[in-house]
């Protein structure tokens, strides 16, 4: 055996499939090693950047998107495990015409970003929580934040603008 | 031509602050009638808090009071944009994803990079086989040192080799390792997946030797030695300040404490790692080397000797950043190395290091071993102190900054905030066999506040003093101030924002709250800490550390457009700090411009002659001044210009609001900057005569003085759980002062994140290694990075002293959050441990170590701290 099929042998190097994926409503076909993330694919095969790689072993949270709604960690996935769900990334939050949503607004209201690594990651652990739980407390914002890592922010104004965000959506309901 | 701002001595007259200077924000509110929300401040709401001090351990609203409203901190003339906290600029890209961080950037035909790392922490390095790895699927190529002959990374102290012993730092380890971790051979690879692949393959055999895996080790008699041409181990040796007759002052005096302390191995640990993308560019016969560093000249410079090339071939950028503290304002031995595998290969080449190899083989900091002691007289007033302070700094100096940074850093400054009339210290940094180390947030600061604000704790507990009484008794409160460590202090307010914290802490309840838990056999903790920041670290003060590559200037380029816009070219380096928005604040005040129509660009050797990137929280004194002053010189020009326009003098105009030159008392006769810009540009002919056409000014700033000094003081209470041992933070109070804020929303984050880092640091974060140099926490598992459920909300109150020569009155705000907390947050748990009679020292405070000084009662001996490794 030649070292270069050994190679070929241990990583299955160049054995490719054919992933079919639903990002953001759009459908994307990639052709993908079965070892291939999740997050490398939106970031570099579909070039959606903004999901981000902090850790690639599940603790920071940089990477999280939602599939089917709930959030995930993009970089414990593999591409082909995303098949048949709905993936959403940071790059659909803000309107067609780049116009804020409310939670993103409620980020720059509050200084909940600074140097914007963990960003959206946090936005889209936000996204989901409230999606889940409109009826949300701070507490159990803080605990929810708790899952992704912050080096710049101290955490407060990421759990006070996920707050708000949460109230003003129950106000408008409300009204 | 540049101009170099002369800030003398003589702008720091000694004279007593008027109290309109120190006014806190409250205070502003109710003045102004602004007083409609809830402040820590405010009585009734410290009653609430009060209230409801016992059940305030789980976060209650009522023990966290917003901070108070920082749009109402000082009076700001209307219309003036420094000290308003308007919409950053930076947000929108990077909440929608657009941000473009470098690895974002995928060039065509992009290839990727790794590195064999040594899995020993010292040998000699026998044999480096790449045979497999060449011959791994997807590999395009492997490099050793020997294939690309590069200089070594040379950082070096104009100091004599007793004091400083140089050594240099290899782009690729050649014929021996001095860490696990250090990189041996760059492999490529076309895609990241395959890169891996090829590192599996790599075979290097090791002659090993014995790994020295401590300062005490280093230091030990017959060690063996890191590097050979240094003795003892020893690469910074420096005895500074030893003021005649402290040895008398010592056997003399009423009281003497002693502190002896060793600090836990941390990372800076910004949540994006190093990386780069280089790039040959023929059309422009450079090489473009993208990589997200806080000093992008600082690696043009590196990067060109050690490639051998002139730098105007070597163009830097600096994309988005995912944050630095300092462990990115080092030059790295990665990137020059992707740097030469693209030169070789004539490919872009991409490197992003992965969060092992951030946690176990960039920089760290902050291993430091303090053997302290003060004199005090029986009132309480500080005598003498006396240090010994050991730094390990790892494997190698890093540059610019060398060895010393970390024990020249503390041997300055430990007088810190108190009226010291003696002093001695030892500062010596050791080399071991670990990942070497760089500047992180605070630089030694956070450890020497510790030990000096343990030792008046101390002080205060021998002689029976109050804590915060024996503070009040010894902080500098006549400015500007000499210590007897030689620095000149600037205007402060030390006394008052303790003053204001022990109020704000008294008003708030937690003393009762900690007798009455006491009474409940609980353990509640009040601490505080006292202290400066050093901030915008000028020529001067970089000079008397004897550095040979002396930071501290940096340049500002403006230019006018013909639309009336200008773009503002800054060298320092934004990595979160705002700097889009902040320093854009400066100059559109200066020009009476909407922020809209000003724009910063940094990071990019090629836009500007040079800078010295953002670290020791310069940005916003040396490189905000700058960038004022190249606006005032541009505004020169568009008076100059505009009276031409209006046919009158110079002297008789002045800038209008809104964008334009005005005729002084006759403000209906006006131009817009776009009718100056029209001349400048598209009318040439119409110009005064000798004037020459264009919009655009430089200039630069450099401290001449020894800086400019933030202060604060942290007030931390903690409870302390005996089943867990766990140190549960009940309440976090920041009283600072870094004069006007300019963005006061941006300086608030500052401190909290700081504080947060300042915390981690004492309860959390360690890098620690075994026997045999092996690092521990390899991931995020290990190394516990505190989450929002560790970090509590920090109550800030603001008070300003401006400083006496930046453009806009403002100070430094970037590390003082993380110095003051460690400190802050010891003092609570040694508060809380008081009726146990032990004190922690040592960090990170663990909760072994707590609930075991809980479970031996109130007769256990503190265990010897400074002794042994741990």
């Amino acid at each position: 055996m030649t070292a270069e099929s050994t190679a070929q042998a241990r990583t299955g190097y160049r054995e490719r499939q054919l992933v079919v994926l639903d990002v953001n409503g759009t459908e994307h076909e990639v052709l993908v090693e079965p070892r291939r993330t999740l997050v490398d694919v939106l970031r570099h095969d579909l070039g959606l950047t903004g999901t981000h790689v902090g850790c690639e072993h599940g603790i920071c949270g940089a990477c999280t998107v939602l599939v089917d709604g709930r959030p995930a960690r993009a970089c414990l996935m593999f591409a082909a495990q995303a098949e048949g769900s709905a993936v959403r990334t940071v790059e659909s939050l803000a309107g067609p015409d780049g116009e804020l949503s409310d939670l993103q607004e409620a980020f720059t209201r509050h200084h909940a970003l600074q140097c914007g690594f963990c960003t959206p990651g946090f936005l889209m652990l936000a996204e989901g929580h409230l999606a889940a739980c409109p009826r949300t407390d701070k507490a159990e914002i803080r605990e929810v934040v708790a899952a992704n890592l912050c080096r710049c922010t101290g955490y407060q104004t990421i759990v006070e603008a996920i707050d708000d965000c949460a109230r003003q959506r129950r106000n408008r309901e409300e009204d | 031509m540049t101009t170099t701002a002369n800030p003398t001595r003589g702008g720091l007259t000694a004279r007593a602050l008027p109290p309109e200077n120190l006014v806190t924000a409250g205070e502003v509110a109710a003045r102004e009638g602004t007083a409609g929300r809830p402040r820590a401040a405010d009585s009734s709401a410290a009653r609430r808090a009060a209230g409801s001090v016992p059940s305030a351990a789980t976060g209650g609203e009522a023990a966290h009071p917003t901070a108070v409203d920082s749009g109402a901190r000082h009076h700001r003339p209307a219309g003036r944009l420094v000290g308003a906290s308007v919409r950053r600029r930076e947000d929108p890209r990077l909440l929608t994803g657009r941000g473009r961080f470098v690895d974002d950037l995928h060039p065509a035909g992009v290839l990727h990079a790794a590195f064999v790392r040594s899995t020993v922490a010292h040998a000699e390095v026998a044999s480096v086989d790449l045979a497999d790895v060449l011959a791994t699927p997807g590999v395009v190529a492997a490099f050793t040192a020997d294939d690309l002959g590069l200089g070594d990374i040379s950082a070096r102290l104009a100091r004599p080799v007793e004091e400083f012993v140089p050594t240099d730092m290899p782009i690729l380890a050649r014929d021996r390792v001095r860490f696990v971790g250090e990189p041996i051979a760059i492999v490529i690879a076309d895609d990241a997946y395959a890169v891996e692949d090829g590192l599996e393959a790599a075979k290097v055999t090791y002659r090993t030797l014995p790994p020295v895996v401590s300062d005490t080790a280093a230091l030990a008699p017959g060690a063996p030695l890191v590097h050979d041409n240094a003795p003892a181990n020893t690469l910074v040796d420096v005895a500074m300040f030893a003021t005649p007759g402290i040895d008398e002052v010592f056997a003399g005096a009423a009281c003497v404490v002693r502190v002896r302390t060793k600090t836990g191995r941390q990372n800076a640990l910004p949540l994006e790692t190093r990386g780069a993308v280089a790039e040959w560019i023929d059309k422009d016969g450079q090489l473009v080397l993208h990589t997200c560093t806080q000093t992008p000249h600082q690696v043009r410079t590196v990067a060109a000797r050690s490639l051998g090339l002139d730098e105007q071939a070597v163009r830097v950028v600096v994309p988005d950043m995912g944050g630095g503290f300092g462990i990115k304002c080092v030059v790295g031995r990665e990137e020059i190395a992707v740097a030469a595998a693209a030169l070789r290969l004539r490919r872009p080449v991409k490197w992003i290091e992965d969060r092992k190899d951030a946690l176990t083989a960039s920089f760290l900091a902050r291993e430091q071993r303090y053997d302290a002691r003060a004199a005090f007289d029986a009132e309480g007033r500080i005598l003498a102190l006396d240090a010994d302070v050991v730094c390990d700094m790892g494997a190698y100096s890093c540059y610019p900054f060398t060895a010393g940074i970390e024990p020249l850093m503390a041997s300055a400054e430990m007088p810190s905030v108190y009226r010291v009339p003696a002093y001695r210290v030892r500062g010596r940094a050791v080399t071991t066999n670990k990942a070497p180390t760089a500047p992180y947030r605070g630089v030694s600061r956070p450890q020497y506040v510790m030990v000096v604000e343990r030792l008046f704790e101390r002080a205060a507990r021998e002689l029976g003093l109050d804590p915060v009484e024996i503070r009040r008794r010894n902080v500098i409160t006549e400015f500007p101030y000499t210590g007897v460590n030689n620095i000149t202090y600037d205007p402060g307010s030390y006394r008052e924002s303790l003053d204001l914290c022990e109020r704000l802490v008294r008003e708030e309840g937690w003393y009762e709250a900690k007798a009455a838990a006491a009474a409940e056999g609980r353990h509640l903790g009040i601490g505080y800490s006292c202290f400066s920041e050093r901030t915008g670290y000028g020529s001067a003060a970089f000079a008397a550390r004897k550095m040979e590559v002396v930071p501290g200037f940096d340049i500002a380029e403006i230019r006018m457009d013909t639309t009336g816009a200008v773009t503002v070219t800054s060298g320092t380096q934004n990595h979160g700090q705002s700097h889009e928005t902040t320093l854009a604040q400066i100059v559109a005040d200066r020009l009476g411009l909407d922020l809209a129509k000003v724009r910063l660009q940094q990071g990019d050797t090629d836009r500007i002659t040079y800078g010295w990137g953002t670290f020791a929280s310069r940005s916003v004194v040396v490189g905000g001044s700058a960038v004022g002053r190249a606006a005032a010189k541009l505004a020169d020009k568009l008076l100059v210009l505009g009276a031409h326009l209006l046919g009158t003098e110079a002297g008789e105009v002045e800038l209008a609001p809104g964008g334009g030159v005005r005729v002084r008392g006759d403000h209906a006769r006006a131009v817009p900057y776009t009718a100056i810009a029209e001349i400048a540009y598209l009318k040439s002919n119409l110009l005064p005569e000798g004037c020459e056409p264009g919009l655009a000014a430089t200039a630069s700033f450099d401290v001449l003085d020894d800086g400019t000094f933030s202060n604060a003081t942290h007030a931390c209470v903690v409870e302390l759980h005996a089943g867990t041992g766990r140190v549960e933070i009940l309440r976090y109070i920041c009283v600072e002062d870094c004069g006007v804020a300019v963005h006061p929303q941006v300086v608030e984050g500052q401190c909290r994140g700081g504080i947060a880092q300042g915390i981690a640091g004492a309860l959390f974060e360690q890098v620690t290694y075994d026997d045999n140099g092996e690092p521990s926490a390899t991931s995020f598992m290990d190394y516990k990075v505190p989450t929002a459920l560790e970090i509590p909300d920090v109550a800030i109150h603001h008070l300003e002293t401006p400083c006496l020569f930046t453009e806009t009155g403002a100070k430094g705000a970037g590390e003082g959050g993380t110095i003051g907390a460690p400190a802050a947050v010891l003092n609570a748990v040694n508060d809380a441990l008081a009726p146990t009679g032990t004190e922690l020292d040592d960090t990170p405070v663990t909760p072994e170590t707590v609930r075991n000084a809980l479970a031996n009662g109130p007769r256990a001996a503190a265990a010897p701290t400074g002794e042994e490794d741990r």
